[in-house]
């Protein structure tokens, strides 16, 4: 687990500017005391501090179509190592895990996160300031205390190790949806933060139903939050490594965790192959869920 | 210009595409209560801020008591800034807030003290040192700002819009204070304001700008009785407006000619305009007379025209009246209630003359 | 914002789901170790609870509170690693042109949300004897000719010791201290910035007298979000510190998948817990003292 959505309603509005975006005429203008965006001794450490940053991925990326084996030499472009990967029965089912988890893990979590969401705006309660805080809690405690405690439980309820598809993977999905639905509730509250109540009332006013004002002025108000939501706890649920690795039985690989034990031994393009197909799809759901969170864009 | 305290020669300063300071030049003599007045986006702030050194011009200079100041950072500039929103520190107390500009510039701290002191009891905060920025109300934080500007002695302060945050009655206040205070330091001001009265009320000289130039440079008497221009007229004051046409001029008057009134002749001191050129003339509304019979000639050339009144707004200490003439063009007319029936003897609808003297036409060119 | 009691029913329908899964999926397994670290273990699979100290004294034995101590001083180095070089990233696209904010603001999160162990991987590949870095000094070595004066190129060992474990973390952890710093960079007033100048004070006074306590708030909560995941990793120093370098992390995995030592394993992460709830405290402590600054 990270901690991604912690802050990730801090710079939804910040993305505002992304849809605006175009190419334009460049300018020089004098240098104001402020300008620091401009200076180019900070440009030159922010370049470097990405250069860094970007450096390893863009690598891996890169040599996972680099025709040599053990050689960080280029050989020659081939995709060999992708088929080998598609072929690979291990990883190929580990990855369909982690899939059939993050979708379930999604949905349920959505839903969950959506509700605790309209509960914290909606309603004043004794107690409140401390059920926002119990809410928290899945997503400032360090991921290992929360991948033990998962162990311990399962084991200590007893809960059946060995399951026929896709029950097996019970118990890791139920661990992601518990610290999942926070950060969706996260999300969608501040999304429905900037909720004029005043569309309620005239909704009311006007002669809906709590029901009706509900479904046809609130719910579509929420949707690019829950669509944010959602696709943060789709990452989320396909990049844990520590609950899961802890939750896991021996029959239930997921990709990380198997990963985990190929790269234990020795970095293989099949692992980067892998790896590169993983970045790709955080990257594009990453970019759509910014996209999402975008007020500016609905 | 050499005894001037602020040159600005030939400033431009352009924001992308929009050209926000458009060539403006003036000097400002010492102790001089100067204002930039104008709407907003004229670009008086930013001339406030080139000035302050936290923008640089694309174009021209500002020499600050006879140094050029291209180049030196707004830190090593001789004038010193009351911003809008005061930007008093939050995290300093008041004292440590008026005592920062010294600080930074490693003034012994016995003197720190004693100017902090002394700063503090000019704007009325003595007792307020140790508070916090979150403890004090918007006046209060205001005069902070300026303790903190003016211990620093600048040759210039620099205000920008400093009575916009306040409420009307507090505004008034300060007006005067302001005043006041310019005339005790002896420092010259400049001050940026969109408020027209505030322009008119404090300052000795106003400079007014539109669309990054500067319309025209005067003190406020010279600006409201005698605008040079028809934006001029219209942005300080309320005015009314003839579109009118030249016959001649004979260097002290102007003959000319205007739709709703006839021909008539108005004192013009300039060169005037050629015969023919289209101009406007305008006259205040508190310089007209309202009647309901003809008016007689009282030895100044008079000018009447026979109206109805369409409609009134009450403002307690005056009445504004909105009168049509028979050729269509409306005046405003306002009326000080000098008697408590005044406001009840006009009714719309009611026929009325309404009548000014010919000298208290301006002339507007372009 | 309305009262439950005006609605019960809706309200009891929203609150059971989330409230009931936390319930039972995380307080009642953290409640399950937490009871478990006052156990002992009798046998091999057998834990009896007799409330004692003894796992958190265990804890406090040379060997472990090494391990422990080296935790806390990796930890606090590369939190403020992260502050440095985080702060000029934050600082640039806070300021940088309406038109360049979002990209960079869209570079500094992606790799945020790229897998932790491909990144960590991903090091693995730049750091090992033959890996990129060694390739590119020896390439530098050769390219001077220093070959022929101090002999062959030694590649450095860069894996499998404190510094990878180091520059894993920082760069793993990085991210979550640009967001904060960015937000309330973003969200200081810059007048100040310009009252400072104004008065006299260069950028660099400035910066610290001005900038820095000004944006503390973001300052903190960067430290917590850093501080208290690299308190308990566990992957990067797994993969990138082998046998030499083991954090607080390692001891607690290992407690529960290698040596079999419930309790142990139980107290060691609950250690963990009790600095995560304190540093919350603190941090709440202080939010508390700075929001009456606020103006």
């Amino acid at each position: 687990m990270t901690r991604k959505g912690a802050q990730v309603h801090a710079m939804a509005r910040s993305f505002a500017g992304l849809a605006r975006w175009r190419p334009g005429r460049s300018r020089r203008a004098p240098l104001g005391p402020l300008d620091y965006g401009r200076r180019l001794w900070l440009r030159i450490v922010v370049a470097l501090t990405f250069i860094l940053i970007y450096m390893p991925i863009v690598t891996l990326m890169v040599f996972s179509f680099n025709d040599s084996r053990r050689n960080i030499v280029w050989r020659g472009f081939t995709t060999k190592y992708y088929v080998k990967a598609w072929h690979n029965d291990g990883l190929f089912e580990a990855f369909t895990n982690s899939l059939t988890i993050a979708v379930v893990s999604t949905i349920v979590s959505t839903i969950i996160g959506a509700m605790v969401a309209l509960l914290l705006w909606r309603f004043r309660f004794p107690g409140k300031a401390a059920y926002e805080g119990f809410m928290a809690l899945p997503i400032v405690i360090p991921d290992i205390c929360l991948g033990v405690a998962m162990l311990v439980f399962f084991a200590r309820i007893g809960w059946p190790a060995h399951m026929p598809w896709p029950l097996n993977l019970s118990a890791i999905t139920i661990a992601h949806i518990a610290f999942s639905f926070p950060f969706v509730s996260i999300v969608v509250r501040a999304r429905l933060a900037g909720f004029n109540r005043e569309l309620e009332e005239a909704s009311r006013d006007l002669g809906a139903s709590e029901w009706q004002t509900f479904r046809h002025v609130i719910l579509p108000y929420m949707k690019p939050g829950l669509i944010a939501g959602a696709l943060l706890a789709f990452t989320l649920s396909l990049d844990d490594f520590v609950v899961t690795f802890f939750t896991s039985g021996p029959n239930t690989v997921t990709f990380p965790v198997k990963v985990y034990s190929m790269v234990r031994f020795s970095v293989t393009p099949e692992v980067n192959a892998a790896s590169t197909v993983l970045i790709l799809i955080t990257v594009l759901t990453t970019i759509l869920a910014v996209r999402f969170q975008n007020p500016a864009r609905n | 210009m050499s005894n001037d305290i602020v040159s600005v020669q030939g400033v431009s300063k352009r924001f992308g595409s929009v050209l926000a300071v458009d060539d403006v030049s003036f000097g400002i003599p010492r102790n001089e209560f100067f204002a930039l007045l104008g709407p907003s986006g004229c670009g008086k702030t930013t001339l406030l801020r080139i000035i302050a050194g936290l923008e640089h011009p694309d174009d021209g200079a500002v020499i600050i008591d006879g140094e050029d100041m291209a180049g030196i950072p707004p830190n090593r500039r001789p004038v010193n800034m009351v911003f809008q929103s005061y930007a008093v520190f939050p995290h300093m107390t008041v004292a440590q807030n008026v005592a920062y500009g010294l600080r930074v510039t490693g003034t012994p701290r016995a003197e720190v003290s004693r100017r902090v002191d002394e700063a503090l009891e000019i704007v009325q905060l003595a007792g307020l040192a140790g508070r916090k920025p979150h403890q004090l109300s918007g006046g209060q934080r205001q005069r902070v700002a300026l303790a903190r500007a003016l211990v620093k002695r600048p040759k210039v302060l620099l205000l920008d819009e400093p009575l916009s945050a306040l409420d009307a009655k507090l505004r008034e206040q300060m007006r005067l204070e302001l005043a006041n205070l310019q005339q005790q330091v002896g420092i010259t001001f400049i001050i940026v304001t969109h408020d027209q009265d505030e322009a008119l009320s404090m300052a000795d000289r106003i400079a007014v700008m539109n669309e990054g130039r500067v319309c025209q440079t005067a003190t406020p008497d010279v600006l409201y009785e005698s605008p040079a221009s028809r934006f001029v007229a219209e942005f300080i004051g309320k005015v009314n407006l003839f579109e009118s046409r030249v016959l001649g001029a004979n260097g002290r008057t102007l003959a000319v000619e205007v739709g709703e009134l006839g021909a008539l002749e108005v004192p013009h001191e300039k060169a005037g305009p050629r015969e023919g050129a289209a101009i406007a003339l305008a006259v205040r509304p508190e310089k007209l007379t309202i009647s309901t019979a003809p008016p007689d000639g009282d030895g100044r050339a008079r000018l009447a025209v026979a109206a109805r009144v369409i409609n009134w707004a009450y403002y307690g200490d005056t009445s504004h009246m909105y009168v049509r003439t028979e050729k269509g063009l409306e005046l405003n007319v306002n009326i000080q209630n000098t008697t408590r029936d005044t406001a009840e003897s006009l009714n719309v609808g009611d026929a009325v003359w309404v009548s000014w003297a010919a000298a208290d036409m301006i002339v507007l060119e372009e | 914002m309305e009262s439950w009691r005006k609605h019960p029913l809706v309200f009891w329908i929203l609150a059971l789901p989330g409230s009931v899964w936390l319930v039972v999926f995380f307080l009642v397994p953290l409640a399950f170790v937490w009871v478990m670290s006052f156990g002992e273990k009798r046998g091999l699979l057998d834990i009896e609870i007799t409330w004692t100290l003894s796992q958190y004294k265990a804890a406090f034995q040379p060997v472990y509170f090494k391990i422990i101590w080296k935790s806390l001083w990796i930890s606090a180095l590369v939190t403020a690693l992260c502050i440095v070089l985080a702060y000029p990233v934050a600082f640039l696209v806070a300021f940088a042109s309406p038109r360049a904010k979002p990209i960079l603001l869209l570079l500094v999160i992606m790799p945020f949300w790229i897998n932790m162990l491909i990144r960590t991987y991903a090091l693995i590949a730049v750091f090992r004897t033959r890996g990129y870095v060694n390739f590119t000094l020896e390439w530098l070595w050769n390219t001077f000719w220093l070959d022929r004066l101090f002999g062959p190129f030694v590649p450095l060992e860069l894996l499998y010791n404190n510094f990878a474990v180091i520059a894993g973390i920082t760069y793993v952890f990085m991210p979550f201290m640009v967001l904060p710093l960015y937000a309330t960079i973003e969200r200081l007033d810059k007048s100040y910035l310009e009252a400072s100048l104004d008065l006299g004070a260069s950028q660099v006074r400035t910066f610290f007298s001005v900038t820095v306590p000004l944006t503390m708030p973001g300052i903190v909560s960067g430290i917590i979000l850093v501080f208290i995941p690299a308190m308990g990793s566990f992957l990067i120093p797994d993969l990138l510190g082998g046998t030499n370098a083991q954090m607080v992390g390692n001891v607690i995995a290992r407690q529960f998948k290698a040596a079999n030592d419930w309790p142990f394993g139980a107290a060691l992460s609950f250690l963990l817990m009790y600095a995560t709830f304190g540093a919350l405290a603190l941090r709440a402590l202080f939010a508390g003292r700075k929001s009456a600054m606020e103006v």
